[in-house]
């Protein structure tokens, strides 16, 4: 898969040890460019990541089943941490994919996964192709 | 609400542009007693997808956070240490490529823990939103 020009500006990159079978891990280095308030990620950047992170996911469930087009809903964020100084890494799960809705989660976690730092939920508009 | 001892200027937030807000070139517009306006300029480097050249939602949710953040320290009338407890943004629809977005954030109900937030943003016209936000912050140090 390839990521659109804003995750670039985020630095982001598709962990390389990803399981081929599960959805792609997404890795954000800490840079000025994520910084919010003094020595933390900016909550925006980590909304971001969060919303890469599941259109990977979906993207690759949805390769799966023929393609599409995908058009965000909504998206619900809750921070749980600050993000401190360190990359930081997200994963999506497709929870499920309908015909013309996806629901998709997210988690952003720094240093142990089962300690998140903020999570989202998405709905996605699927446009499937023909 | 009680003069805070650190007074909160909007303007001079953005004077010295640096950090994600610097990257994606948020800038500063106007503000009221409990409400922020910033402007997010339309960069290709923003773009989500690349076959429409529509604009990422990700700098839309930052600079939402940012606005909507602004509103608290504006209606509090000074700066309290806060985080953001969560953000619900609805896209209405897809901002136009090419012109620069607006967001306005609303600060309308604090309480001694908790701020509620709301917004829109709009591409040039206010009456046709492109995108809508509510939400929560915690202030990080306990109140008397």
């Amino acid at each position: 898969m390839t990521l659109p020009p804003y995750a670039l500006v985020l630095g982001l990159r598709i962990e390389s040890d990803t399981d081929a079978d599960g959805p792609p891990v997404l890795v954000m280095p800490f840079s000025e460019d994520v910084l919010g308030r003094p020595g933390f990620v900016h909550g925006g950047a980590l909304g971001g990541l969060l919303e890469m992170a599941a259109i990977a996911a979906l993207q690759q469930a949805l390769a799966e089943e023929g393609g599409g087009r995908i058009k965000p809903i909504n998206v619900t964020v809750d921070f749980m941490r600050g993000g401190r100084e360190k990359e930081t890494r997200a994963v999506g799960i497709v929870t499920r994919l309908g015909t013309r809705v996806a629901n998709v989660e997210a988690v952003a976690w720094q240093d142990d996964r089962i300690k998140p730092i903020a999570s989202a939920r998405m709905n996605y508009l699927i446009v499937r192709p023909g | 609400m009680p003069d805070l001892p650190f007074p909160f200027d909007p303007a001079r937030l953005f004077a010295h542009a640096g950090g994600h807000s610097g990257r994606l070139g948020i800038g500063y517009r106007a503000h009221g007693p409990d409400w922020a306006e910033l402007a997010l300029p339309y960069r290709a480097e923003l773009v989500g997808d690349v076959e429409t050249g529509v604009l990422a939602s990700g700098p839309i949710l930052s600079m939402m956070d940012m606005a909507t953040s602004m509103a608290i320290w504006l209606k509090l009338g000074g700066l309290r240490p806060q985080a953001t407890l969560d953000l619900r943004i609805d896209y209405l629809r897809p901002a136009t490529p090419g012109k620069t977005v607006i967001g306005r954030g609303e600060c309308y109900r604090i309480t001694r823990a908790i701020a509620f937030i709301r917004g829109q943003a709009h591409d040039g016209d206010p009456d046709d939103p492109l995108a809508h936000v509510s939400g929560t912050y915690m202030f990080l140090e306990a109140q008397p």
